[in-house]
């Protein structure tokens, strides 16, 4: 396969896009962007451009999925039609369907479903532009959107992938590695509680690459989760600011 | 999901669990007896059945053909469908393929299309223009736990049965020759599925066993022992030091079964 394309990590151990083996793509992250919703968040990592909006706990529709000892979450997540190189179309795919499930179960252990019995929150996520690693991006921005929400929380969930390209194990793939490479693994995780809350895989890896793989995935976990803390105290600031100016107007 | 058995019940398998044993007598590592049998429906192009416990799954193969996709011109396709049939279990309904039965084919998919089980180069006719399409439908008959495995086996099982139908290009239109050659296959992957309850793990849980359990992962194991497919599934985690753990059983269990199936 290599023969085919450009190789994808040169012999200084640098990748196609610049950057080192265990290196993130530059993420930028903000929450409080959709005013509409109880809670939203929106994620750039690298290339990819999602939006995550949250609402509820409301009433669940349809109502007999409603559950008399907890909350029910449900999640969407869906790409918008120019998103990707070739146009998709709207309607969810099987692929939709099953990274709605993933996502959302990859949420519901750092909520407290009991607490809100009855009710349902909903997870909207939004992909308008995606360059690998989707999954991943959108869990991270998941959490801070139900953060925003004001749901209480037993921690963050923080999701990375790690993979095998051309023989080394490298964190974070984009769209080209993920498409050439020969494995991915998307891992979620809540770093407080040390709990993996999503574990993929395709590709073919040995025992020791896939336990070096996961480690890796994890500690991009441990780097993105103080942005994500940074996020949620930048919108409280910027609450504080505006406050402050109401009060000298009085 | 809200659960088809009582309370009592659920304490029972959990109290049970937590003191290292399972109420059917089974250790927490032991895979339960299986059975594949292969060539059961003649019209497919090929089949099989497995028995795990009191889990069926009957899996049909068809081969025609079609158009291969634009970015592989040159590799015959397969796909993968589950069907939650409603007589096997008073939960599933009819209907679409709701989220479980797709989960359950894309785990069984990608097991099959990451290991590289089929020779999808050999299943072209004219390159980017036709190519053979192999359907793989997976039809659960009776719901006892762990169907994700059973489906997995049934699937190898099937497409190691299947027979493609000869063929001749003549004026670039394919016509159909006598006689069959088998479906060309290259690995031979095995899916295990480990589950955790009350922070034990145990290997291929059962039905009951399902309605506690916390968390489930699944791997696909191929012929050298390495790692070609993994899910996490439900609603709970793992910890790092248990997905190596669930690693290092799935490992152990594909040996095992391997040896059973001859594979």
């Amino acid at each position: 396969m290599s023969e085919k394309h450009e190789k994808l990590i040169n012999k200084k151990g640098i990748r196609l896009d610049g950057r080192k083996a265990d290196e993130l793509r530059p993420l930028k992250l903000e929450v409080g962007v959709i005013p509409s919703a109880d809670g939203s968040a929106y994620i750039e990592h690298g290339k990819n451009k999602i939006l995550v909006g949250v609402f509820g706990p409301r009433e669940v529709h349809p109502k007999h999925l409603s559950r008399p000892d907890r909350m029910v979450l449900k999640c969407r997540y869906h790409m918008a039609p120019f998103s990707v190189q070739e146009r998709k179309s709207p309607a969810p795919s099987r692929r939709e369907i099953e990274l709605s499930k993933v996502i959302r179960e990859s949420l519901e252990p750092a909520l407290f479903l009991e607490l809100y019995p009855r009710t349902g929150v909903d997870v909207f996520v939004e992909v308008l532009q995606a360059d690998g690693g989707t999954r991943c991006a959108s869990i991270t921005a998941a959490a801070l959107a139900l953060a925003d929400s004001g749901l209480p929380m037993r921690d963050l969930v923080v999701a990375c992938a790690a993979g095998k390209v051309e023989d080394s194990i490298v964190l974070d793939l984009y769209d080209a590695e993920d498409k050439l490479g020969d494995a991915d693994v998307p891992v979620a995780y809540m770093p407080n509680l040390n709990a993996v809350t999503l574990l993929q895989m395709d590709g073919i890896l040995s025992p020791e690459e896939f336990e070096k793989a996961v480690n890796m995935a994890m500690d991009g976990c441990k780097q993105i989760y103080p942005l994500q803390k940074e996020a949620l105290k930048t919108k409280y600031l910027k609450v504080k600011e505006e406050t402050k100016d109401e009060e000298i107007e009085e | 999901m809200s659960s088809l058995i009582t309370k009592v019940r659920q304490k029972q398998i959990a109290q049970t669990i937590d003191a290292g044993n399972r109420l059917d007598g089974r250790a927490l590592t032991d895979y339960r007896e299986f059975t594949l049998e292969q060539g059961v429906i003649e019209k497919a192009e090929g089949s099989a059945r497995v028995r795990l416990g009191k889990s069926e799954v009957l899996v049909g193969v068809k081969v025609a053909t079609g158009e291969p996709f634009s970015d592989t011109p040159n590799a015959g396709v397969m796909t993968v469908n589950a069907e939650l049939v409603p007589l096997a279990s008073p939960s599933y309904e009819p209907g679409p393929p709701d989220e479980n039965s797709i989960e359950l084919a894309r785990i069984v998919d990608r097991g099959i299309r990451e290991s590289k089980a089929i020779d999808t180069e050999k299943l072209c006719i004219e390159s980017g223009k036709k190519v053979f399409v192999v359907f793989v439908d997976i039809y659960v008959l009776n719901y006892d736990g762990n169907l994700i495995d059973a489906a997995a086996l049934a699937a190898m099982g099937a497409l190691l049965n299947t027979k493609m139908p000869n063929y001749e290009v003549v004026d670039g239109e394919v016509k159909l020759k006598q006689g069959y050659t088998p479906l060309p296959m290259k690995s031979h992957p095995i899916t295990v599925t480990t589950g955790k309850i009350n922070d034990k793990l145990i290997v291929d849980p059962g039905f009951e066993e399902e309605q506690v359990m916390d968390a489930r992962i699944s791997m696909a194991i191929n012929d050298e022992g390495n790692i070609c497919a993994i899910q996490k599934g439900l609603a709970g985690y793992f910890t790092p030091q248990q997905i190596i753990e669930a690693s290092k059983l799935a490992q152990e269990k594909a040996v095992e079964m391997r040896k059973k199936l001859k594979w």
